[in-house]
C-alpha cells in the first residue's frame, strides 16, 4: 500500500490545480511535487519487486524520464502554458527534423543529411561525382568533416608534442609555461585572425585550424601529464629487464600513457564539437551550427531545435565511436 | 665457490639543500655464488638503495659494488623482484613472463615456451592468458618472480618482493620462494624488514643499521637444507630470530626516534 498513498497524491494534485486553474502560474512548483511523490512511489515500487528485476528497472527509470519530460514538455506547450513560440511542442520539433531531412533548400544548395535515399539513383545517372555532390549539400556532412579534419590535424602533432614534453626535462620545462598560457585562450578569439592569414577567410581553412589548434593544446598537455604520471617502477623494471630506448618507448611508455591520451582525446572531440559549432554561428554558410543560426534569423524556432538535436546526436555518435576504439586499443582495461 | 656479489666501503650520498646526506657508508658485502642472503634492517637505512645500485638502477658515490659476470657473456647481470607489482598490466601473464626474454632478442616461439614452463612452476599456467588487472596480488607476484627467473640472470635482487602481500600469501608465498631455490640454487640478495622471512630463506642474514647505513652484523643461518614452514617451529630457528632481533632491536629505536 506504501506505493499506492504517493500516486494517490499525484493523482489528487493534479486534480486540484486542474480545478482551481493553478496550472498557468504555479506549474512549476506542481512539477516539482508531482516529480517528489513520482520518486517516492518509484522507491515504494522498487522495493516489491524481486531481487533480479532492480537492474532492469532502474534501466527502466533512465527512459521514463526523458519520455516524462517530453510528454510534459508537449502538454505545456500544446496547452499554451509556456510560449509554443519559443518552446515548440516535441512533435512540432520532430516535424521540423522530418522537414530538415527530407527538403532539399534550393537558395543554399543544402540539406541536413544529403538525402542519402537518393545515391542509387545519382550512382546510376553520373557515377561517383553524383554522389559527391549529394555529400557537398549535407550540412552534417560539413560540420562532421571540417571537425574531424581539425580533430586528427591537432591531435597527432599534440600526441608527438606532448609525450616529447613528457620525457624530457628541457623541452618541458620551455615550452609548459607558455603552452598552458595559449591554453586557457578561447580558441575561438583566434578565429578572425585565422581569417586574416588564410586567402578565403571564408572557406574552411580558418575553420578547420581554429580546431586543430583546439585539439593541439588539450591533446599535449594531456599526453604529457599522462606520461609523467608513469608509475617510475614500470620504468626500472622495463630499464632492468634490458629494454633500449626504442623498446622502452613501445612497451612501457607508451602502452602506459594510452589512457590518459584516449581521455584526453575524449575532452578533444568534445572541444572541437563546441568550436566547430560556434564557428558556424558566425562565419558559415553551412553546416550544423549555421542551421541553428540561419533558422534564428528566419525566425523558425523549431528548426532551431531540430538542429540542436541532431548536434547532441553527432556528439553521442562520435563519443560512442571513440569509445569503440579505445576499447580495442587497450584491452587490458575491463 | 667464486664470489658473485661484492661491495667494498660502498658510499651513496643524496643531494640537497641542506648539503649532502649519507643514505650508505662503508658498507662492505661479499655473497658467493649460489648462496641466499638476507638483508634486514630497519625502515630508511638504505637497503633498498643498496639493492637498487647492484641492479644499475643508481649510482654509487664512492666506493665499489658490482656483480661479478659469469662466463656467459648474454646472460644478464641481474634482474630484480619488485615490491610493487612491477609487472606491465598492458602485458597478459604469459607476455610479461617472456618480458626479459623479448627485450633480449629470444625469437617468439621460444620465448614463449620458456616463460609457459615458468608459469608451470610457479603454479599459473592456467592463467597465462590473464592480464594483471584479473589476479590478485599474490598471483601478480608470482608472475614477477616468473619473469626474473624466467630471463636467467646471474643475480636475483628481491626488494621486499613480498612486503605488500597479507600474511597467508606471504607464508604460501614463502614456501615457493624455497622451493624455486632448491632447483636453481641462484645467488640471490633479498632485502627484507622481516626477521622471521630472513631466517627461514636465507644462508645468511646481514644486519643494517639505521640511517645512514653500513652493515651492524652478520648472521649464518645453519638451519638444514631443504626448508619448508615447518622450520619456523625449530628451537634453532627461535634461538636465531632471537638474537638477530635483540641485536636490531637498537637499531629499529634509533631508526623511530630520527623520523620524530
Amino acid at each position: 500500500m506504501k506505493a499506492f498513498l504517493p500516486i494517490a497524491g499525484m493523482v489528487a494534485l493534479a486534480l486540484f490545480a486542474s480545478l482551481f486553474g493553478l496550472w498557468t502560474d504555479w506549474w512549476v512548483v506542481i512539477f516539482a511535487a508531482e516529480f517528489t511523490l513520482l520518486v517516492v512511489a518509484l522507491e515504494a515500487l522498487e522495493r516489491r519487486l524481486p531481487f533480479r528485476l532492480h537492474t532492469p528497472y532502474q534501466r527502466m527509470l533512465a527512459w521514463l524520464f526523458p519520455l516524462l519530460l517530453l510528454a510534459s514538455w508537449q502538454w505545456l506547450a500544446t496547452s499554451g502554458i509556456i510560449n509554443p513560440r519559443w518552446f515548440p511542442p516535441p512533435s512540432r520539433i520532430a516535424e521540423a527534423l522530418w522537414q530538415l531531412i527530407v527538403n532539399y533548400d534550393r537558395f543554399n544548395e543544402t540539406s541536413l543529411i544529403g538525402r542519402p535515399w537518393l545515391i542509387p539513383s545519382r550512382l546510376a545517372e553520373s557515377g561517383w561525382a553524383g554522389v559527391q555532390a549529394l555529400f557537398a549539400e549535407s550540412h552534417v556532412w560539413a560540420t562532421l568533416s571540417r571537425m574531424l579534419v581539425g580533430f586528427v590535424i591537432g591531435s597527432v602533432p599534440g600526441i608527438v608534442i606532448g609525450m616529447i614534453m613528457g620525457l624530457n626535462r628541457t623541452v618541458r620545462a620551455m615550452l609548459d609555461s607558455t603552452m598552458s598560457a595559449i591554453y586557457v585562450l578561447p580558441k575561438i578569439a583566434i578565429f578572425p585572425l585565422l581569417m586574416l592569414v588564410f586567402a578565403d577567410p571564408f572557406g574552411e581553412g580558418p575553420k578547420i585550424t581554429v580546431v586543430a589548434i583546439s585539439a593541439f593544446f588539450l591533446v599535449a598537455l594531456s599526453t604529457m601529464a599522462g606520461v609523467q604520471g608513469i608509475d617510475p617502477v614500470l620504468i626500472q623494471a622495463g630499464k632492468n629487464f634490458g629494454a633500449n630506448r626504442w623498446q622502452m618507448f613501445r612497451h612501457v611508455i607508451l602502452p602506459a600513457s594510452l589512457p590518459i591520451v584516449f581521455s584526453g582525446l575524449r575532452l578533444a572531440l568534445g572541444t572541437s564539437l563546441v568550436v566547430i559549432v560556434a564557428v558556424e554561428f558566425v562565419r558559415s554558410q553551412s553546416g550544423v551550427g549555421y542551421l541553428v543560426y540561419y533558422n534564428w534569423q528566419v525566425l523558425s524556432p523549431a528548426k532551431m531545435y531540430a538542429a540542436l538535436l541532431v548536434i547532441m546526436a553527432l556528439g553521442v555518435g562520435l563519443t560512442a565511436a571513440l569509445q569503440f576504439i579505445e576499447r580495442r586499443a587497450m584491452p587490458w582495461r575491463r | 665457490m667464486a664470489e658473485k656479489v661484492i661491495a667494498r666501503s660502498a658510499r651513496k650520498v643524496y643531494p640537497s639543500m641542506a648539503g649532502d646526506v649519507p643514505a650508505i657508508v662503508d658498507f662492505d658485502l661479499s655473497i658467493e655464488e649460489g648462496e641466499f642472503v638476507c638483508l634486514v634492517g630497519p625502515s630508511g637505512c638504505g637497503k633498498s638503495t643498496f639493492l637498487r645500485i647492484l641492479a644499475g638502477l643508481d649510482d654509487l658515490s664512492g666506493g665499489e659494488a658490482r656483480i661479478v659476470p659469469g662466463t656467459d657473456p648474454k646472460r644478464p647481470l641481474n634482474n630484480v623482484v619488485f615490491q610493487e607489482y612491477a609487472i606491465f598490466p598492458w602485458k597478459t601473464v604469459l607476455e610479461n613472463v617472456a618480458f626479459g626474454l623479448e627485450m633480449r632478442g629470444v625469437p617468439r616461439a621460444e620465448r614463449l615456451e620458456i616463460a609457459s614452463s615458468w608459469l608451470a612452476k610457479v603454479g599459473l599456467k592456467r592463467f597465462a592468458s590473464y592480464y594483471p588487472s584479473q589476479i590478485s596480488g599474490g598471483m601478480k607476484q608470482r608472475v614477477s618472480i616468473a619473469r626474473a627467473l624466467a630471463n636467467d640472470p646471474e643475480v636475483l635482487l628481491m626488494d621486499e618482493p613480498l612486503g605488500a602481500l597479507d600474511a597467508q600469501t606471504r607464508a604460501v608465498l614463502q614456501e615457493e620462494l624455497l622451493r624455486l631455490w632448491e632447483e636453481s640454487h641462484k645467488t640471490v640478495l633479498y632485502v627484507t624488514h622481516s626477521i622471521d622471512e630472513a631466517v627461514l630463506l636465507g644462508d645468511r642474514v646481514v644486519l643494517m643499521t639505521a640511517h645512514p647505513g653500513t652493515k651492524k652484523s652478520e648472521f649464518v643461518v645453519d638451519l638444514p637444507r631443504p626448508r619448508d614452514l615447518s622450520t619456523t617451529s625449530t628451537a634453532r630457528y627461535a634461538e636465531l630470530t632471537g638474537a638477530i632481533w635483540d641485536d636490531l632491536r637498537d637499531e629499529v629505536r634509533a631508526a623511530m626516534e630520527a623520523q620524530r
